[in-house]
């Protein structure tokens, strides 16, 4: 990776961080409702691979943990934070929360939480590029514990019969809800488990983004040139519980500690300061910075923005009947 | 008019649209190379080739996720479950994904995929290959269900579901595949809600879909030509949404109604539509309207008890006799 993109990509990650943290603050305040699964610790993952892709032009796909790979896509912060505050202004208008952001003009095409449900969604949109012959991936991102769904292997299979467009990256942050990947699935190691499909696979750290680059670097292009699907898998760790109600009762402090001393943030910032690129004092201005950013428009956006209306609450379940009036009243032109 | 059979006029939807839009695509198992257990897709393969006509692997969840997915996209996928016993393990992805991503994305998304099954019990296919599945598919929010009982409303209900935007489920019989009927030759487009009074009457109304609907109109021509009782029958082909103002009409005419449906009774649509009648017109009423149904049992191997669990128009006459204080 150039200089000036792990510089832009260290100012992206510090969004990430501080976002989701600020998320955290808001859900205690009870401004957040329902479930919220926060992203640190994992930031490397999303941001190695889509800067080895196109964000806005390849399409991704994802769980619940969904906030920041909308936001990489090009998703406006301030929609995403308002989505999560139930607002009209919100990226799904305050219909899907948390888990439902969505972008489709930057092809950022949702947070879904059934624990892969999203594995054949992605081959379907794959399906869709290979037909009407763009030069788009799609790609997928899960947790470890979606592998253990029975959509996963049947997607594999597809995508490897049909050759589709589909990158599938595996963040495995080795826990599957409270469960250890040791006391739920018997191949730790998930890149494994796809060669039983003939998929091309890899896998590497995720705390790194340049090496999660390098890795993505490969994979992105072997798809995007023809060759089908390649799965990534990328050994990360989520710093916080699932979700909120998660006290992480079922792991150790040390084994958290031990995996903060490989920081993705502090990884790249302190490589940045040795190749004499910044100094902390930049680096502290870039938190400085971006909390500002955060408080002064981002939660300033969501606080004022408006409640949708209760007299829509029925927007949206079908199309606008207007427009389906020929099919539904059988008068075609 | 062409005398046709559902099964060709399924196939006649299929290729007049996949000519039309190249983005219809349709998917199933065995529906290329084999020409479809129902013969629903026959000469498709040949015809548009791998890439649109796709055998799939025999993995229901797995290839309906993947129409849901290119769907949004603007790919127009038809969905053929062989059997809508293994629709359940679909479900997630209809339900799930297709009913609920518009409005989880605010808009953003749509899913206008068809899918299509077959339901019913045939001829002792035993428990696991003989259920009707409508009633849990007409519940969800941000799903259209239909269901038609002839060839014609086959090929243009078919036809509808492809233009439209939202998800459709059609839910078809295993037993009607062979049943001819007229289809205009003419492009039509049969309406994706609303109902149908197959046959005026001016006693009792006989709701029916589907199968039923056979039913209900040999049930009618006994009534009228032993007991001298003008039954309606009304065709509910839409099930999600029912066709209030329909049912209303019918019923504030008649001022009975008989429900017959060869699902089981419980949270069925014969409770749907008897709590309609509750709602839109109760005070019109005459008599308790009643429902004909299946025993709720998950259905028997044995021909004779196979014949006791599903009702028959022989059944809709006992219904509507009682009504009448003739049995």
């Amino acid at each position: 990776m150039k200089i000036e993109d792990k510089k832009r990509v260290l100012r992206e990650m510090v969004l990430h961080r501080r976002f989701e943290e600020r998320c955290y603050q808001a859900y205690i305040e009870r401004k957040i409702g329902g479930f919220l699964h926060l992203y640190p610790g994992q930031e490397a993952c999303c941001n190695g691979v889509m800067e080895a892709a196109r964000p806005g032009h390849d399409y991704v796909i994802t769980g619940y943990r969904d906030h920041v790979h909308a936001i990489k896509c090009g998703a406006d912060p301030k929609e995403v934070m308002a989505e999560l505050y139930g607002k009209e202004t919100g990226s799904s208008k305050g219909r899907g929360g948390s888990m439902h952001i969505f972008d489709a003009g930057k092809r950022f095409m949702g947070g879904y939480a059934l624990v892969g449900g999203p594995f054949p969604l992605a081959a379907g949109i794959a399906k869709a590029i290979q037909l009407k012959g763009g030069d788009e991936i799609a790609i997928c991102f899960l947790g470890d514990a979606a592998n253990n769904q029975g959509t996963f292997h049947e997607t594999m299979n597809m995508a490897a019969l049909w050759k589709l467009p589909v990158l599938f990256v595996c963040e495995n942050n080795l826990y599957g809800i409270g469960t250890s990947i040791e006391r739920s699935t018997a191949v730790i190691h998930q890149h494994k488990r796809v060669a039983a499909y003939n998929i091309p696979a890899d896998e590497c750290d995720g705390q790194d983004v340049e090496i999660v680059y390098q890795h993505a670097r490969k994979a992105v292009d072997h798809v995007r040139a023809g060759n089908g699907p390649y799965f990534l898998e990328l050994m990360t760790y989520r710093y916080r519980g699932h979700s909120m109600s998660d006290s992480r009762g079922y792991r150790s402090r040390e084994e958290e500690e031990l995996w903060k001393q490989r920081d993705p943030i502090f990884i790249l910032r302190d490589r940045l300061i040795a190749e004499g690129a910044m100094t902390m004092a930049d680096y502290e201005a870039i938190e400085k910075e971006t909390d500002a950013y955060i408080e002064n428009e981002v939660i300033k956006f969501s606080e004022e923005s408006p409640e949708p209306r209760v007299e829509d609450l029925e927007k949206y379940v079908l199309a606008d009947r207007e427009t389906q009036l020929p099919w539904l009243t059988g008068k075609a032109a | 008019m062409a005398n046709i059979m559902y099964w060709e006029a399924i196939q006649r939807a299929h290729d007049e649209e996949m000519a039309r839009d190249p983005l219809v695509i349709c998917m199933g198992e065995d529906i290329g190379v084999a020409g479809g257990t129902y013969k629903a897709t026959k000469g498709l393969y040949e015809k548009y080739g791998p890439l649109r006509v796709m055998d799939t692997p025999i993995s229901e969840g797995g290839f309906t996720g993947l129409a849901v997915g290119a769907s949004f996209l603007g790919v127009r996928p038809i969905v053929e479950i062989m059997s809508v016993n293994f629709a359940w393990l679909a479900m997630d992805q209809m339900f799930n994904s297709a009913a609920k991503v518009r409005y989880m994305s605010g808009g953003q998304l749509t899913a206008p995929c068809v899918f299509r099954s077959a339901g019913g019990a045939a001829h002792q296919l035993g428990a696991q290959h003989s259920a009707r599945m409508e009633k849990v598919f007409m519940g969800i929010a941000g799903l259209r269900v239909v269901t038609p009982s002839n060839p014609k409303q086959a090929y243009g209900l078919l036809k509808s579901a492809i233009r439209c935007d939202d998800p459709v489920f059609i839910n078809e019989h295993e037993l009607m595949y062979n049943m001819k009927g007229e289809v205009p030759d003419g492009e039509y487009f049969h309406p994706l809600e609303g109902s149908e009074v197959t046959r005026a009457g001016t006693d009792v109304t006989l709701f029916g879909y589907n199968i039923s609907v056979h039913w209900c109109l040999k049930a009618a021509e006994i009534l009228d030509k032993q007991y001298g009782i003008s039954a309606e029958v009304v065709d509910l082909y839409s099930l999600a949404p029912l066709d209030r103002a329909g049912i209303k009409a019918s019923v504030s005419k008649t001022h009975r109604a008989v429900v017959a449906e060869e699902d089981e009774a419980p949270v069925g649509v014969g409770s749907e539509v008897i709590a309609i009648i509750n709602e839109e017109c109760f005070f019109e009423l005459d008599a308790a309207p009643v429902r004909v149904h299946s025993a709720l049992v998950p259905q028997p191997y044995n021909h004779t008890l196979e014949k006791a669990t599903i009702p028959d128009h022989e059944d809709v006459v006992k219904a509507v006799l009682k009504m009448f204080g003739k049995a």
